[in-house]
């Protein structure tokens, strides 16, 4: 199976650190894919390389098997590929509509449009008010500026903007980090439906819970670089959070203990 | 986006325009303008008359069209303290030009146009390629502004101004009150811009801008020739405040302007828009000149001292941005 989205040998160098120290990854058609790793592994770093907001320092990257390299991220959402990034997914004091169509903007049919430049700001309101009801993202009104909104709301904004217009991939960094348990739940309900639709999701998250609960598959990266490749039904949370931090190793598909005291330390039975 | 569907979903709850305004920055403003004008309609006779209100446009009319330059500057999080020198600036180069050099009068006034418009490109290139910030190129530019404007004046006035140069200080009538061709002009700048920034994408973009650049550059916004763009768009604004100025006192003066940096923030602030960025709207400054300068007005007609004016807007700028400091902490 061809990956949707490839990368190998990725490198990201700001200054004195390494943010990408050699990565690869993959992406596999219809899959949820969760990126995991400790604060400071690279995980943002990764998906800012793959989605064209940073520009690598070497590495490929692949889009269905083609060599890409996308200048901006506007060149890689023109490629259908839609990023919710970390901390930066609204402009807070835009309304949902116009968070929607930020930077895509529908414009009034005829003249209206081509010479007055007017925004056609009734089909926006309609077609976003569509896409938050698809998801089922539950809002009062779409006029009111996302920043009056609840975290899980504007979360919700930042996901239906993503999922409206991705064609090939969606990437999401850390989408419930800020949220409570009943928010969390709604953007994990939200994701099974985008891959329902049949559009991988790459889904960066610290929460081994919702790791398990939603991912096919599960990167993880470590210091800069991709350690392991694995199915949650393979590997306890306990051990998956050990290879997280190196106390344990992956090689070839066998786990290596490095650091006795730390895996017993993390609750891993094994010999 | 899947466009093909046509079906209007009822939105329910959505404010109408009325009720948006009320929830707008610029509520509080407007409201403080109104109050102000009954206070001074009950205080003096001479207040309430269109003779005076076409009065108090004219003498806002310079300063209310630096505030809309000013104004896309502060929503893309920057401030502009070189507006009222590059203003002056262009006056002179205009009146120089058209007296001293002999150019015809509209070519005199393009060129004025366009040197202020180059100011703006330069400040907006200083602030993109080198990441400085906005207060301190616009500081470094006041001065040299300034000093350009002294050198190449040689500090004169320039008198004897051809037609065109103060055209838009005539007056036409609206029943028997007079009103100033300059005064249409700023209005129809502010309309303008209240437009582009309303209602065209360019205007979601640089209010995207203000609130973080970096949201602004990740959803695809170009976001440093979005600026450069701003500055230089600001630049030309002032070129029109110069020929306002220049048409307003008949001659090119190059002391003018000397506060009308201030004054222009002032009125910016007074209406209600966030020196944080992207937050407020381009009429608002409008009704924050006016504020002033229908303070300054009212009170004279009351025969209360002119410091008592000055007393007056400071307090009303420190309430302006304590609303704004305490609204945002309420919205994080
Ligand atoms: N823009 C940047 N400038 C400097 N260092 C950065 C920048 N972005 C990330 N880093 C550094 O790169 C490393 C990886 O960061 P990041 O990719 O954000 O990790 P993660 O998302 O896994 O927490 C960290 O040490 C971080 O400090
Ligand atoms: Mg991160």
């Amino acid at each position: 199976m061809t990956p949707v989205l490839q990368a190998r040998g990725l490198v990201k160098r700001y200054g004195h650190v390494t943010a990408l120290d050699g990565a690869d990854f993959d992406l596999l058609p219809g899959e949820v894919l969760a990126v995991i790793g400790d604060n400071g592994a690279g995980k943002s770093s990764l998906i800012k390389v793959l989605t064209g907001a940073v520009q690598p320092d070497a590495g490929e990257i692949r889009l269905d098997g083609e060599v890409v390299r996308f200048r901006d991220p506007l060149d890689a959402r023109r490629h259908g590929i839609e990023t919710v990034y970390q901390d930066l997914a609204v402009a807070a004091s835009l309304d949902i509509a116009d968070n929607m169509f930020l930077g895509r903007e529908i414009r009034r049919p005829g003249l209206l449009g081509s010479v007055l430049r007017l925004l056609d700001k009734k089909r926006m309101r309609a077609e976003s008010a569509e896409h938050m009801a698809a998801l089922k993202i539950g809002l009062r009104s779409l006029a009111v500026p996302v920043e009056s909104l609840s975290g899980g709301q504007r979360q919700g904004v930042a996901v239906a903007r993503a999922v409206a217009w991705a064609t090939h991939v969606v990437v999401m960094d850390e989408p419930t980090a800020a949220l409570g348990v009943k928010e969390s739940g709604q953007v994990l309900d939200m994701i099974r439906r985008v891959r329902d639709r049949g559009l991988p999701v790459v889904l960066i998250s610290h929460n081994m819970p919702h790791v398990f609960e939603i991912a096919d598959r599960i990167h993880v990266q470590r210091l800069g670089r991709r350690v392991a490749e694995i199915k949650p039904g393979d590997y306890s949370m306990a051990e998956v959070v050990a290879i997280m931090t190196g106390a344990l190793q992956l090689s070839d598909g066998k786990t290596v203990v490095t650091d006795q005291e730390a895996v017993k330390a993390a609750g891993v039975t094994r010999d | 986006m899947t466009a093909t569907t046509t079906t209007q979903t009822p939105l329910a709850n959505e404010p109408s325009p009325a009720r948006r305004l009320l929830l707008t920055p610029t509520a509080g403003p407007l409201a403080a303008l109104v109050l102000a004008c009954v206070f001074f309609s009950f205080s003096t006779d001479q207040f309430l008359s269109g003779g005076n209100f076409s009065l108090i446009i004219q003498q806002v009319m310079v300063v209310g069209t630096l505030a809309i330059g000013q104004t896309l500057i502060i929503l893309t999080a920057g401030i502009d303290l070189s507006n009222g020198a590059v203003m002056a600036f262009g006056g002179i180069v205009m009146a120089k030009l058209a007296v001293d050099s002999g150019l015809p009068p509209l070519l005199a006034i393009t060129a004025g146009l366009a040197v202020c418009a180059g100011f703006g490109l330069i400040n907006g290139l200083l602030v993109t390629r080198i990441s400085l910030p906005p207060f301190i190129v616009t500081l470094g530019m006041l001065n040299v502004v300034f000093a350009l404007t002294h050198i190449y004046s040689q500090d004169q006035t320039v008198t004897g101004l051809p037609a065109p140069l103060t055209f838009l200080g005539q007056t036409f009538s609206i029943g028997d009150t007079a009103v100033t061709y300059g005064s249409v002009l700023m209005i129809g700048l502010f309309l303008f811009f209240a437009y582009l920034l309303s209602q065209t994408a360019w205007g979601r973009h640089v209010y995207a801008l203000g609130n973080s650049p970096e949201v602004a550059r990740l959803t695809g916004i170009r976001t440093a020739r979005l600026t450069v763009g701003v500055y230089t768009l600001a630049g030309l604004v002032y070129g029109m405040a110069a020929l306002l100025l220049v048409s307003r006192t008949g001659v090119g003066d190059p002391q003018a302007g000397q506060t009308d940096n201030l004054d222009s923030i002032t009125a910016v602030v007074l209406g209600g828009t966030s020196l944080f960025g992207g937050r407020g709207l381009v009429i608002g400054s409008l009704i924050g000149a006016l504020i002033v300068g229908v303070f300054r007005n009212g009170l004279q007609l009351m025969g209360v001292p002119s410091i008592y004016q000055t007393l007056i807007t400071g307090i009303l700028v420190i309430l302006a941005v304590t609303v704004d400091q305490l609204s945002r902490r309420r919205t994080r």
